[in-house]
């Protein structure tokens, strides 16, 4: 990783007018869609989708694999022609206008490709000239992009000597290279080491609020992205069955908000000491120890595996947890200091609210959504 | 990935219009990557080697002729022309044009056969189709590089060739049989372009570039080898014109014969080539009417067409073999535009 001191002023020369000009003229979003449809024959791939992302957030579309999410993105980038509906990017029709929507949205296509035989620099080379770029402004526009991905001293060797997760953010270069102002990824931290993946939602966050990008990533990987994006939407058998920030969603499938976590270095002896202890508390309708979750799927889900999320940490022998759920009404936040109050005897880890992960929201998104119509679920799925 | 880098950069969320449309179009910049991937490729060597000996080891065994020819011709119009026509007395060897129409059409294939097929499975189709070009200037610009390359190597090809007449065999052309050299390159190079167009087809169609390949060198094998004794065998059942009983059948059949047999584009190809580079023929095949054959008799010997007589004999093979061509690409090119970006 190196430091970069400059940045060509590509846009530079008329950014405040530009700016302007965006701000009187087009206050809504830089990719908006009504009713778009697709259909595969009898398949329907996307079904009606009326998506809003808004100008520098980053949307996480989440789905599983199949789920239509490749399908709307090339839509939104008019590869491919929507069945039925409308969608805006950037203010334009990406069906009659492609060239103009494929200027100014940077694309990073799911498991992204470069030709073998070229260098980094000579695929981005490619793609620089392909955007219309000058010599000397494509070498600099270049050289910042593969410094942003952290790939300079990589870039002058073969792309098929390359890892899967090189790549990857050689592909995140390929798509900043023209300077988008809406940045499409289409799973990005697929196949990427866990300490890469870090690295690219870095630069992620970096690109929307140091350069007021828009960035729509779709993934399968809940918890990586569940990080990083402003808003997700729920994506399943071709519809978006949930849009909103993590705890909106949480509380719309029925997780309820007013569970507290709290984990305590004790042996099994002091759980009746403890039990008794959190439930004197004010406000405290019930105590329960290592349920890890609070709904009965999720003690399912427990029990087949390991605790689903790293976020409950390592749980040595002595080491409890206990769900506190409180009385409705009550704010959770003002309760945490009497319940360590409560506790001050006891050895206490670690204390919060239980928000339920965005996998645990998904899965039941999903299974709401299957219930009601069940003979789609598989076929979408598929 | 720095917090540098992206802090530098001047925040800006719009620029409509603020960039210039690409000073070159897009066909122009895949056809030139195409292009250089080409001249890098191991391929162009081995075509190269395989175009190169179909040449010259016809050239190397019928040069005694040539020589002895030579020496007695008087008029020596066509004499540099012989190069690539003549062969061996000694060793059963087909010429130079003959054995071009067989190989050449491997280089057309060999450049296409996984043009697209391959952007696909190496995953580099998406990403190139996301960027600002149009989606027909891929297989444009794709084709067009192929065409460039195919007549680099021939001219190079015939340039050897041509060489090898005027140095060691002391052969120097006239103007007539430059500009018949000239026109014979186009139209190999269009016989090469409709393999290139197949081959591109192929690509298009056929997920697997191994599979691609297969099938392309196996349509032309079937064309080249076993296309004109099949067609022949079924020319002689439909048209029998050895067995007439008639003068006046035995010529209507042959020129029937003649027909069937130009179901195939070697065939063709194979016509114009001759015609082209032989001055002395004046007809494409035998003569339709009995009054025609009269003609052909009353022609005098060592009479010479002019380049642009002969251009005019086989005008409709010019037409045939561009109109394969064209149907060939333009399947390829419909198939592509209509086709999912992803498999």
């Amino acid at each position: 990783m190196t430091i970069v001191t400059g940045r060509p002023s590509r846009r530079r020369r008329s950014s405040s007018a530009a700016a302007a000009a965006a701000a009187a003229s087009d206050p809504t979003a830089p990719i908006r869609t009504r009713a778009l449809t697709k259909r595969y024959g009898e398949r329907i791939a996307v079904d009606a989708l009326d998506l809003e992302v808004r100008a520098g957030e980053i949307f996480g579309l989440l789905g599983q694999n199949g789920a239509g999410k490749t399908t709307t993105i090339l839509m939104l980038l008019g590869l491919t022609e929507p069945s039925g509906g409308s969608a805006r990017v950037v203010g334009l029709d990406p069906t009659r206008h492609p060239l103009e929507v494929k200027r100014r949205v940077g694309y990073l296509p799911d498991s992204v490709g470069f030709y073998g035989n070229m260098t980094g620099r000579e695929n981005l080379r490619y793609t620089a000239r392909l955007n219309g770029l000058e010599d000397a402004e494509a070498e600099e526009a270049i050289a910042l992009a593969v410094e942003h991905v952290g790939l300079t001293d990589r870039a002058d060797t073969r792309t098929d000597t390359y890892s899967r997760g090189m790549l990857q953010r050689l592909g995140i270069a390929d798509a900043l290279l023209k300077d988008p102002d809406v940045l499409i990824l289409d799973e990005p931290t697929a196949s990427i080491d866990p300490i890469g993946v870090e690295d690219v939602l870095r630069l992620l966050r970096q690109l929307v609020h140091e350069r007021g990008i828009t960035i729509l990533l779709s993934s399968h990987l809940l918890n990586q992205v569940q990080s990083v994006c402003d808003r997700v939407g729920i994506f399943a058998f071709g519809q978006l069955i949930g849009v909103g920030t993590v705890p909106e969603l949480a509380e719309r499938f029925g997780f309820s908000l007013n569970h507290i976590e709290a984990v305590i270095d004790a042996g099994a002896e002091g759980d009746p000491e403890i039990a008794r202890l959190l439930t004197a508390v004010d406000g405290v309708a019930e105590a329960t120890r290592d349920v890890p979750r609070a709904d009965a799927d999720a003690v399912e889900a427990a029990a087949a595996g390991p605790p689903a999320e790293s976020e409950t940490g390592p749980s040595g022998p002595a080491e409890r947890t206990w769900i506190i759920t409180t009385e409705p009404g009550r704010e959770v936040h003002a309760m945490l200091g009497s319940l360590v109050g409560a506790l001050a005897a006891h050895r206490l880890i670690r204390i919060g609210r239980h928000e339920p992960t965005l996998d645990e929201i998904y899965r039941r998104a999903v299974e709401q959504h299957g219930q009601r119509r069940p003979a789609d679920a598989t076929e979408g799925a598929a | 990935m720095t917090a540098d880098a992206a802090a530098n950069a001047p925040v800006t969320t719009d620029h409509t219009g603020e960039r210039a449309f690409p000073r070159t179009s897009g066909w122009a910049i895949v056809a030139r990557k195409e292009l250089a991937d080409h001249l890098h490729s191991a391929r162009i060597v081995v075509l190269f080697i395989i175009l190169g000996a179909a040449t010259l080891i016809p050239l190397y065994f019928a040069s005694d002729t040539i020589k002895s020819v030579a020496g007695q011709l008087t008029d020596t119009r066509g004499a540099f022309l012989a190069l690539f026509l003549a062969s061996s007395q000694d060793y059963p060897i087909p010429n130079v044009i003959t054995f071009v129409a067989i190989v050449a059409p491997l280089l057309g294939i060999g450049f296409a056969f996984d043009s697209i097929n391959g952007e696909r499975s190496d995953g580099t189709l998406p990403r190139l189709l996301s960027q600002p070009i149009y989606r027909d200037d891929v297989v444009n610009g794709k084709f067009v590089a192929g065409l460039a390359v195919i007549t680099v190597v021939l001219v190079a090809v015939v340039g050897i060739i041509a060489g090898f007449g005027i140095v060691r065999l002391g052969i120097v052309p006239g103007a007539d049989e430059v500009i018949r050299l000239l026109l014979w390159l186009a139209v190999t190079i269009l016989w090469v372009g409709l393999w290139l167009a197949f081959g591109l087809l192929l690509s298009v169609r056929i997920r697997r570039a191994a599979n691609a390949a297969l099938v392309g060198f196996g349509v032309w094998a079937l064309v080249a080898i076993f296309g004109q004794l099949i067609v022949g065998v079924v020319a002689s059942v439909i048209a029998p014109w050895a067995t007439a009983a008639t003068l006046e059948q035995a010529v209507a059949l042959k020129a029937l014969s003649d027909g069937i047999l130009r179901v195939l584009p070697l065939t063709i190809y194979q016509e114009a080539s001759t015609v082209l580079m032989r001055p002395d023929l004046t007809t494409v095949s035998t003569p339709a009417t009995i009054a025609q054959l009269g003609q052909l008799n009353a022609q005098v010997q060592g009479q010479f067409l002019s380049f642009d007589q002969s251009l005019l004999l086989i005008w409709p093979h010019v037409v045939a073999l561009f109109a394969l061509m064209a149907v060939c690409f333009a399947a390829a090119y419909i198939w592509f535009m209509r086709q999912e970006v992803r498999a």
